[in-house]
């Protein structure tokens, strides 16, 4: 039995399908950011996996995985500010609550 | 040799798979934050073993000891301990699942009608050193990534400040 | 004296008008009435020194050629260039008529201006309010009237009207607080609106076909026959338009005469006229009596050589003026406000002009200048001055005795000539003179128009002749009921007497210039064409009109010098009659039927639901589709961004869907 590519993306496409899934159904603003982050793991892995099996001589896929964590960082960082931003105002961080925008 | 590896690739896919649907199944936030950085971790094993040591390194280190930690505090500031959400409306989880499997379908159907996915296999090839990979970074030749590098070194500045102002007690 | 001051003329009441009118609220009345009265003695002293040059001035400013008087365009600056060829301009041209009423109008407004002093001193014993506004407005009237008399081309004489139309509103609005006076300037205002309307059609319609707005050549000093000529050439090239079987020029011509109407009081368009002297009395004399109503006359005189021209617009106006005499002299007979019956005398009388000038063209059409053409023009303007002279005198006298008693209802006056005896008689030389009683003004003037009616035919002259029998009958009825008929009680305890020396004063000028006024040689002054009209008495018409309005005058003596059963006999025998014409043959019932009844219900009502149901509705509609649509639409900014989340990815799994199946295919 060898390791395919194959193989790889599996659990990458399930990491993927969950982080939709929490995405859409969680309330917490929190846990949907943690669904994010799944999301975005995922899509690291695949880049990371075709890079390897498909262009194992060039770097590119490995170096945008590196960009894609600094900004996913940058951006949880920002997210969660906002969050505990809302979270004083409304003392809530349910999402469903928070609909002032609609309309 | 072989073998290990292939053990040691059941072991990070079968966490990979049971920590992502804990992640989005426990109705406890902390919980939830603690299989995240599980799956973290699986990620990091991964890269490690496709001989990318130096983004398994930095994705310990930012993901599992940056972000993990930003999630666990700001868990800590919104919910008392212990606080168990919700459950999900039945509507609600429908929806989701609806939408998760009918795109893992999508995709996974995408994926199996490629022949060559489920024969390709890993060619050896020398990984690159931490020197090289700075070169890379810095270097603004072709397949050099100065210009990434120095924006995404803006956008993490812009980040901080934003941070801070989003923050601050008014 | 140089023609130039006539600027000055026309100025110093504008500079009168902005200067009492803003500055005279700070001053005392006193002082704001001595300035009126001496700003407007000044334009009056002018205006005559203008108008004495221009008729019998010589060398330098001599303006006859070849005997024939000549129009003087003194300013004339280009105002709105419409097309390099139509201009608006805006000047003073002097010629007969011109001249002849800058005196007329400086010297009834001087008068008024100076009575005013007294009447407006107080209203029932308490100081009257506005008097600084009366005065301003009394300017800004004579501003205006002057501007329309002196005006070069029918743009401004339009503009002209138009401000007098406002002057004259805002002085029967005077007492603004009292809703009759109220009611009577906005109606006064729209009918005149209502003519004025046609009259701009008419402007439009001349000057569109005759390219010009002018009466006069540009080229300064023109003879009459040439703006005749003129006139000649634009019939000429319009004539052969025509529209609904006349010539546009007729059309032109009726329209503006329908303004000149509205702003004269004929027939239909009267209404406004009896309802105007809801304004002060000294009001009344000035514009309702003297000078404004008299524009329209004017209008028709200043186009005369166009009208001359055009028989069908005669006859018009010919028509319409006759039977205007007649229904008007009809109402005055049997009025018991002494303001009202010298309202519809005035409307009498201006009628008496307007025919006059219509029968002035009385030989068929025909463009050939003969004597028989000037007689009639030359009457009615004859006729205008004198009866501003003694038609003002009549209202000053009628203010006088209003002033006195506190009512305008003949019945509380009676028996009044012991307490007024000057009042009085000026009262009695204004009737004889208004009756055309020799040597009286009014007996030249009339004499003349009505040998101008008998020259057009024996009928005109018969009609007219009869008319002037009732206007001697209705004016002496009004003066032995006020005077005569018997001695009133009241005035035992009240004791009316002659007025202050600042209203006595004008009377007194007024007779002894009603008197001569007749002797002004008019048909050497005033012709249409510049040139000496000779003319004499004609014995047999002069005699007939004296020996009629004796007769008018006996009948009044009969029934009205002696209290008598008679007058209630006569309105039992005919009451149906009498009563008709008191309440002015239902001409104002009329109106509100048409006006409420026909146009509002009729008219504006349906039109107002079509607005309301179908171009409101419309309007509606779209609002009402757009507003529920955008209800529903809203639903689906539903601020959950999880929603947002799963239609996003929906689409993007179609899209795939949609991929993989084209792949497959």
């Amino acid at each position: 039995m060898d390791l395919t590519l194959l193989m790889y993306l599996v659990p990458s496409l399930i990491m993927f399908g969950c982080g939709v899934y929490g995405f859409l159904t969680r309330k917490n603003m929190i846990a949907i950011m943690i669904s994010l982050e799944l999301m975005l793991n995922s899509v690291d892995i695949n880049f990371v996996v075709f890079n390897r099996y498909l262009f194992p001589l060039s770097n590119e896929g490995m170096f945008f995985t590196l960009f894609a964590i600094a900004i996913a960082a940058a951006e949880t960082a920002l997210a969660l500010a906002i969050i505990i931003n809302v979270f004083r105002a409304l003392k809530n961080v349910d999402i469903t609550e928070i609909n002032k925008l609609k309309f | 040799m072989e073998v290990g590896n292939i053990i040691m690739y059941f072991v990070i896919a079968l966490a990979i798979i049971v920590f992502s649907v804990l992640t989005v199944t426990t109705r406890k936030i902390l919980r939830s934050a603690t299989y995240l950085l599980f799956v973290l971790f699986a990620t990091a094993l991964l890269y490690f073993q496709l001989d990318y040591e130096f983004l398994g390194a930095v994705q310990i280190a930012v993901y599992a000891g940056g972000i993990v930690v930003l999630f666990v505090f700001s868990i800590l500031l919104t919910h008392k301990p212990g606080e168990k959400s919700d459950a999900i409306a039945t509507h609600r989880r429908w929806l989701g699942l609806s939408a998760s499997l009918l795109g893992v379908g999508a995709c996974g159907y995408a994926l199996f009608s490629q022949e060559g996915f489920c024969t390709k296999l890993l060619e050896e090839t020398k990984s690159l050193d931490i020197a090289q990979i700075g070169n890379f970074l810095l270097s603004s030749d072709k397949y050099g990534y100065l210009l990434p590098f120095e924006a995404v070194s803006v956008l993490l500045l812009a980040c901080i400040i934003g941070g801070v102002v989003i923050a601050r007690r008014r | 004296m140089p023609l130039n001051l006539s600027i000055a003329v026309v100025a110093i009441p504008l500079f009168m008008f902005f200067f009492l009118g803003l500055a005279g609220v700070k001053m005392s009345r006193k002082l704001t009435g001595v300035l009126g009265v001496l700003g407007m003695l000044v334009t009056t002293v002018l205006a005559y020194g203008v108008a004495f040059t221009y008729f019998f001035g010589t060398g330098d400013g001599q303006v006859t050629a070849e005997g024939v008087r000549q129009a003087v365009i003194v300013w004339n600056p280009d105002w709105l260039a419409f097309t390099p060829t139509l201009v608006a301009r805006m000047g003073i041209a002097l010629d007969p008529i011109a001249a002849m009423m800058l005196v007329v109008i400086t010297t009834i407004s001087l008068m008024v201006h100076l009575y005013s002093l007294g009447y407006m001193s107080d209203h029932h014993g308490n100081p009257e309010k506005g008097f600084q506004r009366f005065y301003a407005d009394l300017a800004l009237f004579t501003f205006s009237m002057l501007g329309l008399v002196v005006a070069t081309n029918l743009f401004q004489i339009f503009i002209f009207f138009e401000m007098v139309g406002v002057s004259s509103y805002l002085l029967i609005g005077f007492y603004f607080h009292s809703p009759a006076a109220i009611h009577a300037s906005k109606k006064a205002f729209i009918v005149t609106r209502l003519a004025d309307l046609f009259f701009l059609l008419g402007i439009m319609i001349l000057s569109y076909y005759t390219g010009t707005f002018d009466f006069f050549n540009q080229n300064g000093m023109v003879g009459m026959t040439d703006s005749m000529d003129a006139a000649k050439a634009a019939i000429g090239s319009a004539g052969a338009q025509t529209f609904m079987g006349c010539s546009v020029m007729a059309w032109a011509l009726t329209f503006i005469f329908i303004g000149g109407a509205g702003k004269s009081a004929m027939y239909p368009l009267h209404i406004w006229l009896p309802d105007a002297m809801e304004g002060p009395t000294p009001v009344s004399a000035l514009i309702h009596a003297a000078t404004m109503v008299v524009a329209g006359v004017f209008l028709v005189a200043r186009l005369f050589p166009l009208y001359v021209i055009e028989q069908g617009a005669m006859d018009i106006i010919c028509v319409v003026g006759a039977f205007t005499a007649f229904y008007a002299a009809a109402i005055a007979c049997v009025q018991s406000d002494i303001k009202r019956a010298l309202a519809f005398s005035t409307i009498s009388q201006i009628a008496f002009m307007m025919t006059s000038l219509a029968v002035s063209s009385a030989d068929n059409g025909l463009i050939e200048i003969h004597e028989g053409y000037g007689l009639g023009y030359m009457a009615s303007m004859f006729h205008l001055f004198t009866h501003a002279m003694f038609k003002a005198l009549l209202f000053l006298c009628a203010g006088a005795i209003i002033h006195a008693v506190h009512s305008n209802e003949n019945k509380d006056m009676h028996g009044l000539h012991k307490y007024m005896p000057i009042t009085s008689f000026a009262f009695l030389i204004g009737c004889l003179a208004i009756a055309g009683i020799p040597p009286f003004a009014g007996f030249w003037s009339k004499d003349e128009i009505l040998v101008a009616c008998y020259e057009k035919g024996l009928g005109w002259g018969l009609w007219m002749s009869a008319v002037a029998g009732m206007t001697a009958f209705y004016m002496f009825r009004i003066y032995f009921l006020i005077f005569h008929w018997k001695e009133h009680k009241v005035h035992t305890e009240h004791k009316p007497a002659d007025q202050v020396w600042t209203m006595t004063l004008p009377l007194i000028i007024l007779s002894v210039v009603s008197i001569v006024a007749g002797f002004v040689p008019m048909h050497d002054l005033v012709t249409w064409d510049g040139k000496e009209l000779h003319t004499q008495l004609n014995w047999v018409v002069a005699g007939s009109s004296v020996a009629i309005a004796c007769v008018g005058i006996g009948l009044a003596y009969v029934m009205y010098f002696k209290e008598n059963p008679l007058p209630s006999k006569m309105k039992n025998s005919m009451n149906g009659l009498w009563t008709a014409a008191y309440h002015r043959f239902y001409m104002d019932e009329l109106y509100q039927f048409i006006t409420h009844k026909v146009i509002f219900k009729a008219i504006c009502v349906p039109i107002a639901w079509f607005d309301r149901k179908f171009i409101d509705g419309f309007m509606n509609m779209l609002a009402d589709v757009t507003n529920r649509a955008a209800y529903g639409v809203r639903r689906m900014q539903s601020g959950s961004i999880q929603s947002y989340v799963y239609v996003y990815i929906m689409g993007a799994l179609l899209i795939a869907v949609v991929s993989i199946v084209c792949v497959l295919m």
